[in-house]
């Protein structure tokens, strides 16, 4: 075997191994798309991981009134522009103003409205 | 020069390279494989604009005490030792309450028990996200049942979805029989 063999056998087994693993969502991450595909925007990936380290679970889930079960709230951008759901924080001040639409609304076109856990199990939620 | 040291030098070679591939793919793959990232992770559009502002779980999630399932984090761990620091109100009069009891469940099962901890749960969680709708507030007033919450019923609703994934039997089926 030449020494350019082995060098091209490394370089295929290094390209196999470092390929990206499977991808998937974060756990826990939520795709929202009741109206959005309709509406001409992306749909709304909500990050269930970034929130938790800033809020504990009873501000949106109790104060907010988002109900626990997933697909069980219709939130309509006219409440989140009133302050209602999101709007709550998302006016510009604790985060982004809903005014910047492409920050939420950035999933794929056509993603099933659902929960997307991660790696280990994906999660039950009925819509 | 043998003909038979002419054939060694090349195979060394390609084993020592090839060792050296595996090593350093290795190394990248345990850096980066825990999160993926928002361009491929399958629900963010490549193309939208918001990936460049929008921070990557890696970020955010490497920081803190490891785990092995779900976000591979240790949620309580990070709130306990306060590497995290969530908000637990907006409203300064909202009510922040803590319980504090365990609850021994699955008490006639096949399955260890199930200490149900109240302040682990009530240290992220209001009363009213349990409490009448999901479980009765009555002890043995619950019929649980793993088909159930198999399904994200009871407390599959949280556990397999946002709190830790119902792979981890042995986290809620905690407390042997002879132990009761």
């Amino acid at each position: 075997m030449s020494p350019w063999r082995g060098t091209l056998a490394c370089a295929v087994l290094a390209a196999a191994l470092a390929a990206p693993g499977p991808a998937h969502a974060e756990y826990g991450d939520v795709v929202i798309n009741k109206r959005s595909d309709a509406g001409g925007v992306r749909p709304v990936v909500f990050p269930h991981w970034f929130h938790r380290i800033r809020f504990q679970c009873r501000v949106c889930h109790s104060e907010l009134g988002f109900k626990m079960r997933a697909g069980a709230n219709d939130v309509l951008m006219a409440d989140i522009s009133e302050g209602k759901f999101c709007g709550m924080c998302h006016n510009g001040e604790i985060a982004w103003s809903a005014e910047r639409c492409d920050l939420c609304h950035s999933g794929k076109p056509g993603l099933p409205s659902r929960v997307y856990g991660g790696h280990q199990t994906t999660g039950p939620g009925r819509w | 020069m043998s003909s038979s040291r002419r054939s060694v030098g090349p195979v060394s070679t390609f084993r020592a390279s090839v060792v050296w591939g595996v090593v350093l793919c290795l190394i990248s793959a345990a850096s980066e494989a825990q999160w993926t990232p928002l361009a491929r992770d399958q629900v963010h559009d490549p193309d939208s604009p918001a990936l460049k502002f929008l921070q990557e779980p890696s970020q955010a999630l490497s920081t803190l005490p490891r785990d092995s399932a779900g976000n591979r984090v240790d949620w309580m761990r990070a709130l306990n030792e306060r590497v995290i620091a969530p908000r637990a109100k907006l409203d300064a009069d909202a009510p922040v309450r803590l319980r504090e009891d365990d609850i021994l469940l699955n008490q006639r099962g096949g399955m260890p028990m199930v200490r149900f901890p109240h302040r682990s749960h009530t240290q992220w969680l209001d009363c009213s996200n349990c409490h009448e709708h999901l479980f009765k507030s009555q002890v043995g007033a619950n019929r649980l049942s793993m088909f159930q919450i198999l399904q994200g019923e009871q407390c599959g609703v949280c556990h397999g979805a946002v709190s830790f994934p119902l792979t981890e039997c042995m986290r809620c089926h905690n407390t042997p029989r002879t132990a009761k």
